[in-house]
């Protein structure tokens, strides 16, 4: 049922585990369907955890499960009392737990997805769950949201804006959201997708192998 | 008073433990209409001080008071096990334990939290967890038993307040006049510990478990 | 004008007969306890007087040797009236390996001003086999109950099993949804079974609930029906569907 704490699993360099990547964003704009569509294009490569943070019950774990795109059993769900943000930035316990029995029970593992629940733009994973974050945003919440940046905006790894099929139906002007981001982004990157219509997000998955083996090549375990 | 920073820290709502994903069966209780208004969530915080919070009260006592020894933490552990009849709620409390000790481990790293970790690896109860990390933070066996008691009502009145929309304040007044130096008193005997059930509190968390749409987890 | 205190001592031991049958060895009682053998095996607790009233002391030791089996049962409920001071009930039971013991005696009604306490203590042998109801009825009908505190212990080899206690008439916690909401009676059955160990390992036994009623699985070798009811009839009722979901 949980993990054991041996003593490694609370060091904070990293050193022999999974890269922990943050799934953020505010409810609706593709964070699931990220999760499955990384899980598609990466399962085959690299050994893989999902953490859910699901806002009732086990519905987001429950949604991956059925898309059948990962072993269900490599899936948990967190519930967060109300308070989405709280389990992934305030207290990560419920979090942590989840993501080292994981490794636990199925390490070693080259990534765990942690998604959020839906929540709103403030916001973003504490660094002492998350190792790098993935904040997801959709056209359809109208093309001024990334020019009033927010933390998940402005300081996630990646900035996702999310069903881009949808942008002449809702009048976002792509070329604005792509040049208010790089503005309150600093350079980081910001990468457009319509997973509808690219089931397996390749793009954000291209971006995601190359943070993982990076991961790798910093925290191999070479003095074992 | 040494102990008195450890025991802010421990009943503080912010320690990050795990904690605010738990409301004690308040989730249920609202859900089956049991608790509708701030009258029902006062006799409902009533009765769960009086029952799980007085048999927490009394396992954190003993926990802090206890030398550190592995056998000693099984054998408590035990004592808890025979008082808390419905699984449900064990799971709660375990999970709630294994995180508190996890974070604990931490904050203030001390032989006894290592070897509990070990004596109870899948997590001992929440007030075991929480009378050991008590006495690592420096506190008293009756302010770890205090902190036992505050902590076994205020996950029930915020899920109130966060499902019930009930102001805020109202529930901190219920929560300012809850009585709870009368569930706190020195312990010796393990086998006689306070042992109050609570068969509401029973029910609530077996159907909370079987309930389609839950936003916490116990 | 009031009764003279009462303490009475009752004492109840099985043995095995040369058949290798359960015989009751000694049973011993004192009014208002007075314990008559109905069937091999079988006694009934008969109630001859009023009470407990307060005051009174009352002891049943039970001692149920290897090998043999004893039902207790009463012929109607107890009636707890109020006195001079608090009522007590103690019951100790000591069941031996291979031994069964079923007490399910008819519901303790808390008359109004009653102060009772019941304590109950049982040991059990690692493969002994224990049924034991207990019925708490909150007042005669219409009634506001008296106070009741009771604590219930029981251990396997040594082990604690489960540790319960209840307290009844309190303002405080009796209405609160957490302890008896709007029940006015409260029951439980505790079942351990040697029969059930005997099998191969199955699943982990889960939980059930149904209105009123859960049936919780131990963390010890045992299993609790735990109810809530408005009356007593309706409490009957939802222990033995628990007790049905554990003893097919």
């Amino acid at each position: 049922m949980s993990a054991n704490h041996d003593d490694h699993h609370d060091a904070p360099d990293g050193h022999g585990r999974a890269l922990r990547l943050g799934i953020g964003g505010p409810v609706g704009s593709g964070k699931t369907a990220l999760t499955a569509a990384l899980c598609r294009s990466l399962g085959p490569s690299l050994r893989l955890g999902v953490v859910t943070n699901d806002i009732y019950t086990t519905e987001d774990a429950d949604f991956l499960r059925r898309a059948g795109v990962i072993d269900p059993d490599r899936i948990m769900a967190v519930q967060t009392g109300c308070c989405p943000h709280t389990a992934i930035r305030d207290d990560i316990a419920a979090n942590i737990d989840a993501v080292e029995t994981l490794e636990e029970r199925f390490g070693p593992l080259d990534l765990v997805i942690v998604e959020s629940g839906g929540d709103n733009l403030t916001a973003t994973f504490s660094r002492g769950l998350a190792d790098r974050q993935i904040f997801v945003l959709d056209v359809s919440g109208g093309d001024k949201v990334p020019r009033k940046g927010g933390p998940g905006v402005t300081s996630a790894d990646l900035l996702v804006v999310n069903k881009t099929d949808l942008a002449p139906m809702v009048g976002a002007d792509l070329t604005v959201m792509s040049r208010d981001a790089a503005a309150v982004r600093e350079g980081k990157p910001v990468l457009f997708t319509s997973i509808r219509e690219d089931r397996g997000a390749h793009s954000v998955a291209e971006w995601v192998a190359g943070i993982v083996e990076s991961w790798r090549h910093q925290h191999s375990h070479s003095h074992l | 008073m040494d102990g008195l920073p450890g025991l802010l820290l421990l009943a503080d709502s912010r320690l990050p433990a795990g904690g605010h994903a738990h409301s004690g069966g308040a989730e249920e209780a609202c859900r089956i209409g049991a608790i509708s208004g701030p009258e029902d969530l006062a006799r409902f915080l009533r009765g769960r001080l009086a029952t799980a919070g007085r048999v927490a009260a009394a396992l954190a006592w003993s926990a802090c008071a206890a030398a550190d020894a592995e056998s000693a933490w099984r054998l408590l552990d035990a004592e808890a096990d025979a008082r808390i009849a419905s699984p449900a709620q064990r799971l709660a409390s375990r999970t709630q334990g294994r995180l508190l000790v996890r974070t604990a481990k931490r904050i203030w790293p001390s032989a006894a939290l290592a070897a509990l970790a070990r004596a109870v690896p899948d997590g001992a109860h929440h007030p075991i967890a929480l009378g050991v990390a008590a006495q690592a933070a420096g506190c008293t066996p009756h302010q770890a038993a205090m902190a036992a008691a505050y902590t076994s009502v205020t996950g029930a009145a915020t899920a109130a307040v966060r499902l019930l929309g009930l102001d805020p304040v109202t529930v901190h007044r219920v929560l300012a006049e809850l009585p709870y130096d009368s569930v706190i008193a020195e312990q010796h005997d393990w086998s006689a510990l306070p042992a109050h059930a609570a068969p509401a509190l029973d029910l609530l968390a077996e159907q909370h478990l079987r309930t389609e749409v839950r936003l916490f987890v116990s | 004008m009031t009764k003279a205190l009462v303490r009475a001592r009752a004492i109840l031991r099985t043995g095995l007969d040369d058949r290798g049958l359960t015989r009751i060895e000694t049973m011993r009682s004192d009014p208002p306890i007075t314990l008559r053998q109905t069937a091999p095996g079988e006694i009934h607790l008969v109630s001859t007087g009023a009470g407990p009233l307060g005051g009174d002391r009352l002891r049943l030791d039970v001692e149920v040797a290897e090998g043999t089996s004893l039902t207790v049962r009463s012929i109607a409920s107890t009636l707890v009236l109020p006195g001079t001071g608090r009522s007590l009930m103690e019951i100790h039971v000591y069941v031996a390996s291979g031994a069964t013991l079923v007490f399910a005696p008819e519901p303790t009604v808390l008359a109004a001003g009653c102060d009772h306490r019941m304590t109950t203590s049982i040991e059990l042998a690692r493969d002994a086999s224990l049924f034991w109801r207990e019925e708490i009825v909150f007042g005669r009908h219409g009634e506001r109950p008296g106070r009741c505190h009771s604590r219930f212990d029981a251990t396997v080899d040594g082990h604690p099993l489960l540790r319960q206690e209840f307290v009844v008439g309190d303002p405080e916690t009796d209405a609160s949804p957490a302890v008896f909401g709007t029940a006015r009676c409260v029951g439980s059955t505790l079942i351990t079974t040697e029969t059930a160990a005997e099998e191969p390992k199955s699943e982990p036994r889960e939980a059930e609930v149904a209105e009123g009623v859960a049936v919780l699985p131990l963390a010890g070798p045992g299993t609790l029906v735990s109810a809530l009811a408005a009356d007593a009839v309706e409490l009957r009722h939802r222990l033995s569907w628990g007790e049905s979901r554990v003893l097919p």
